[in-house]
């Protein structure tokens, strides 16, 4: 199977007036189609700047990164990203929100926006599309936020703390929405994310970074019968929380 | 079960007349407040042109320095009437309206030039903090030279007070638009050109919007102090020959016609400007 992602001996710097600074340092990743990944890991640990380096928003220091065998060399529409918070735009309304990647990528088109008004109902924002976002609740403009990510098709999905700005119960049901749809509609995704639970919740492989240069620590394979639940469910399943507290307890180890 | 079904919808009736009589009572309040604000303002203007009408004729007041209100009036009546006036009004409200349309357009020009150009920027950089320091009306003199004692001459003079502060806060939206708005094109593959139009120009929309709030006061600043330096006709004329003739009525006369112009050019603005941000708020 050819794979989605493949990080080679990856390494950033960033470079400011007062040093540089190795944020990132001889990473290797391979993501195969369909997977499930989470990035884990304390603050610091380079989790947002490998996502921006595979969305080709940053360009690595060293190292290579390719999408679906390709180099990449800048952002491009196979790519979805899905930011910490919705950012909609105040002025335009959801489904004009919705449709800013079709009309970025000049695919704007009859049947696109048929598409994109069966994606809003399936997310449950049925009647919303002339809307303003202010009229709109928190985890309902993250769903817009993810149609918008959804719209031009990518078949990879970068997702960077989508769940974090949300309160508990609509992060909760998010997850399983997000999760499902990603699920049914056969895409790729990496998961960054601050919280454990959630990550052994959603993902097949939660891989735990370590800082000071950014690297992987250790990679743990989520157990079949977790992966197939829903996240809501998944955390009442067994052999979740012993993963939980491994992760934990790995974690906390280099913390010292 | 009728009866306890009846019970809940008096319930109901109740709760929401109660409701109902606390937002009256709320809305009597806020009335009663806006109507007492309202009389107290009056009041301050009567009672100063009250006291400046009296002060005039009892002498308390030199009266050929500042004249009093029913002089003043019945001069902006005869002149109203023998159309003197209006010529002036027009001319002076041309030249600001252009001053301040253009400033704004121009302005905000310079404001995408520098935000396209990043180097240009910090190039342009102790250029527009000089000529933004300095007092333009001090141009004014090299303008007439350039431009002619004329239209044009005071129309660049006061641009040259509009513009660069319209391209200091321009800019400033500019690059203080949420840098995570940027990234959603950006992720998409849009260019630098779409980043503009799509996100860049809509965000900052708003204090465009509300630098002609500014304009409108710079404009007239600008306006007169040209007519002062070189008109022969206009508001800012009209003082200038008033005091040379020693009629500070006319003075006083142009100055109450400068005020409620500017103010309703004002209002205008405000108005415009919520009906283009209505869906925003």
């Amino acid at each position: 199977m050819e794979p989605v992602v493949e990080l080679k001996n990856l390494t950033h710097v960033y470079v400011n007036d007062r040093e540089a600074s190795l944020a990132v340092e001889g990473l290797n990743l391979t993501v195969y189609p369909g997977e499930f990944i989470s990035l884990v890991g304390p603050s610091g640990c380079g989790k947002t700047t490998i996502l921006s380096m595979i969305a080709g928003l940053l360009h690595p220091t060293n190292g290579e990164v390719l999408v679906y065998g390709r180099k990449v060399g800048g952002p491009s529409p196979d790519v979805g990203y899905m930011l910490q918070q919705d950012y909609l735009f105040p002025w335009r309304t959801i489904l004009q929100n919705a449709a800013i990647g079709l009309e970025v990528t000049g695919r704007l088109q009859r049947e696109s926006m048929d598409h994109l008004t069966q994606l809003l109902d399936e997310m449950g924002l049925e009647g919303t599309g002339g809307l303003y976002p202010q009229q709109l609740s928190g985890g309902m403009r993250q769903r817009v936020a993810l149609v918008r990510t959804l719209s031009t098709d990518p078949g990879l999905l970068l997702l960077d703390e989508p769940f974090s700005a949300l309160d508990y119960q609509t992060k909760l049901q998010l997850e399983d929405l997000i999760a499902g749809t990603l699920r049914e509609k056969n895409k790729t995704a990496i998961l960054v994310t601050h919280d454990l639970s959630e990550a052994v919740a959603v993902s097949d492989r939660v891989i735990l970074l370590g800082k000071n240069p950014g690297r992987i620590r250790r990679t743990f394979e989520v157990p079949g019968h977790i992966r197939e639940t829903q996240p809501f469910y998944a955390r009442k399943e067994e052999g979740f929380n012993e993963l939980f507290h491994e992760i934990w307890r790995e974690m906390e180890t280099e913390e010292d | 079960m009728n009866s306890v079904l009846r019970s809940d919808e008096v319930i109901r009736r109740d709760r929401s007349s109660s409701l109902d009589a606390l937002h009256q009572a709320h809305l009597r309040r806020q009335r009663k407040l806006r109507a007492q604000v309202l009389s107290v303002q009056m009041a301050i203007l009567v009672l100063f042109f009250a006291l400046w009408e009296v002060a005039g004729r009892l002498k308390w007041i030199d009266v050929l320095l500042f004249s009093y209100p029913s002089k003043v009036f019945a001069q902006i009546w005869k002149d109203a009437v023998s159309g003197e006036l209006w010529g002036h009004l027009g001319v002076t409200v041309g030249e600001t309206v252009v001053g301040f349309l253009l400033g704004t357009i121009v302005g905000t020009l310079l404001a995408v030039l520098i935000w396209w150009s990043p180097f240009l920027s910090k190039v342009l950089d102790p250029y527009m903090v000089v000529f933004n320091s300095m007092p333009k009306v001090a141009l004014g003199p090299i303008f007439i030279v350039m431009f002619g004692a004329g239209f044009m001459a005071i129309t660049i003079t006061t641009l040259s007070i509009t513009v660069i502060v319209t391209t200091l806060v321009v800019y400033n939206a500019f690059k203080e638009v949420d840098p995570n708005l940027v990234k959603v094109v950006r992720t998409f593959g849009g260019t630098r050109r779409q980043i503009f139009n799509q996100v860049i120009l809509p965000a900052s929309f708003p204090t465009i919007i509300s630098t002609l709030k500014v304009n409108v006061g710079m404009a007239w600043v600008g306006v007169i102090v040209g007519e002062f330096l070189v008109a022969k006709i206009g508001l800012g004329y009209l003082i200038i020959y008033g005091f040379q003739v020693f009629n500070f009525t006319l003075v006083l006369a142009s100055l109450i016609i400068i005020a409620v112009v500017a103010t309703a050019m004002y209002q205008l603005v405000v108005y415009i400007e919520r009906k283009l941000l209505a869906h925003r708020q």
